[in-house]
């Protein structure tokens, strides 16, 4: 039987809680005021083309990078103050970012678990393995594990420290099939099981319409759109999400014909 | 409701992130993070030890040589590889803590342990544990056939070698630290100053010759050094018998202020790679 953690926050304070952001690079807006908040429970896309301005949004909200203005309260926590006591509830997932080649799966899990403070640390880990069925993956190095392998283990690393906040950066780029699918459902359960708060970047619109419950679209810094996906597609009328995407990213101007009030301008 | 093979994972209990025993379990796992590096590859635990032993048994046999068709006092010999040794001792020092940091950019770790509860403080202190380690898997060797070819044991200088050393070693993390701070800061493009920063210092540290050789303005130079203060130290011991703690002193006075300065530095840096996003690209 599965245990469901209790919510991690009072109602007084989302999960996450992004006001009037602002990243300016010399002459370049990267990010150009955007607020919301996120929902325990509740897995939200950010969306939005090359230059969007949604990777620096997630690097400000992992605390790599320091924002020109705005604030970011994570669980309450203002992160520009006390990012680390932040940190410590959160984690994140990038095929794009490694974890130490040359250690064993069981080593690296053992590292970030004692970064992460993680008691109990053995039963653990055998707990992530047993659930990312990843037990015979343990002691085999890093760097000698096949692409879907490499994504199970940084899953069973960013899940290790049971985190209320996770980030993932394309959680199924260049995996076959069955294992982004078995990546999906893993994630889907987490969320479900543990009222987390789960921030996906994604280009797979299939992979966004089914996990997210939300959609926040980004183009030139700002937010041009935010909602669920079926509301998305409903206000644009069109029969997917990849086809808002290019609506959006190409500034195509047919009008919406349904508003959900959620829009921001 | 659709069948899966997947298990929930049940929730986790996490120790306090805040206090002493927080920093030393997060300074420990990142000590144990290199450990398990250096113990998997013997390869590289034998590059360790390689530069030293070619140095030591260089200056070694130069000193045999100048001992027999030279003029010059059997005693000076031991200023040759005495300072081979104190020379390495920097050097590998400097190089361990910062290749120890440069291990987790080549291998695309940065970004994990940037949004991990680890703080600045705790990386540096590892990163000095790991210097410790990683000096002593290189020195033990080449100080123990130091003594066996050439009848120089560093050991037997006592409590002169533990001032040498720690004034060698507390410089070394000083410049460890303007290395990985340029590296935050710039990137893999400042990679060679974490290698060649401290050969910049070879010529005046005075390892081999008083530092009253130099120039004049060399010699302002090399008084801000506290490598010089230990080499005039170690030839101030060999050739007079005198060990000059004033020296020591003001080395120690010297660290202290290198440290604070390259902390402070380290610490800009890395604000400033947050604010320029240049952590971002070599998280990646």
């Amino acid at each position: 039987m599965h245990r469901t953690a209790a919510p991690a926050v009072a109602v007084a304070d989302p999960p996450v809680a992004v006001r009037d952001l602002v990243k300016v690079y010399g002459d370049v807006r990267a990010v150009d005021g955007i607020s919301f908040d996120l929902r325990a429970g509740e897995i939200t896309a950010l969306l939005g083309g090359n230059g969007a301005g949604k990777t620096t949004t997630i690097s400000m909200l992992m605390g790599l990078v320091t924002p020109t203005a705005g604030s970011i309260r994570i669980f309450g926590t203002d992160l520009a103050r006390n990012r680390h006591e932040a940190l410590a509830r959160m984690n994140f997932e990038s095929p794009y970012v490694d974890i130490p080649m040359r250690l064993t799966v069981r080593q690296n899990l053992e590292i970030f678990g004692r970064l992460y403070g993680v008691r109990d640390l053995r039963r653990r880990i055998g707990e992530v393995a047993s659930s990312l069925r990843i037990e015979q993956l343990l002691d085999r190095g890093y760097g000698k594990l096949s692409a879907g392998q490499k994504t199970r283990a940084s899953l069973a690393k960013a899940l290790l420290n049971g985190p209320d906040l996770l980030l993932l950066d394309e959680p199924t780029a260049s995996l076959d099939p069955d294992t982004a699918d078995w990546v999906r459902e893993t994630l889907e359960l987490y969320c479900r099981t543990h009222a987390a708060t789960i921030i996906l970047a994604s280009h797979n619109m299939a992979e966004v319409e089914r996990l997210a419950a939300r959609v926040i679209m980004m183009e030139s810094g700002r937010i041009t759109a935010d909602s669920t996906p079926a509301g998305l597609i409903a206000k644009f009328g069109r029969d997917n999400l990849e086809e808002v995407f290019l609506d959006i990213a190409r500034s195509r101007t047919r009008t919406p014909v349904a508003a959900d009030g959620q829009d921001q301008p | 409701m659709k069948e899966t093979t997947i298990s929930a994972l049940p929730p986790v209990a996490r120790h306090a992130q805040s206090g002493l025993a927080a920093s030393l379990r997060r300074i420990g796992g990142m000590v144990r993070r290199h450990w398990y590096v250096i113990r998997s590859s013997g390869p590289r635990t034998l590059e360790l030890v390689f530069w030293p032993l070619v140095s030591m048994l260089t200056w070694g046999f130069l000193q045999t040589h100048l001992a027999a068709t030279t003029s010059l006092p059997a005693k000076a010999a031991g200023l040759l590889i005495g300072g081979v040794l104190l020379w390495d001792i920097l050097v590998r020092s400097q190089l361990g803590f910062s290749i120890a940091f440069l291990e987790d950019v080549w291998s695309r770790n940065l970004g994990h342990l940037l949004m991990s509860p680890l703080r600045p403080i705790e990386l540096v202190a590892a990163l000095v544990v790991v210097s410790l380690i990683k000096l002593t898997v290189a020195m033990v060797p080449v100080i123990f056939i130091a003594h066996v070819m050439f009848g120089f044991n560093l050991l037997s200088l006592g409590l002169a070698f533990i001032v040498f050393f720690a004034n060698l070693t507390i410089m070394s993390w000083a410049l460890g630290l303007f290395s990985i701070g340029c590296v935050l800061r710039w990137g893999m493009g400042a990679e060679s100053i974490a290698w060649l920063v401290v050969f910049l210092l070879l010529p005046i540290s005075c390892v081999y010759y008083p530092v009253a050789t130099l120039p004049p303005i060399l010699q302002a130079v090399a008084l801000c050094l506290p490598s010089t203060y230990v080499f005039e130290g170690l030839r101030a011991l060999v050739l007079e018998q005198t060990f000059r703690g004033d020296l020591m002193l003001r080395a120690f006075a010297l660290n202290g202020l290198w440290v604070a300065a390259c902390y402070g530095l380290f610490t800009y840096l890395l604000a400033e790679a947050r604010t320029k996003g240049s952590l971002v690209q070599m998280g990646e």
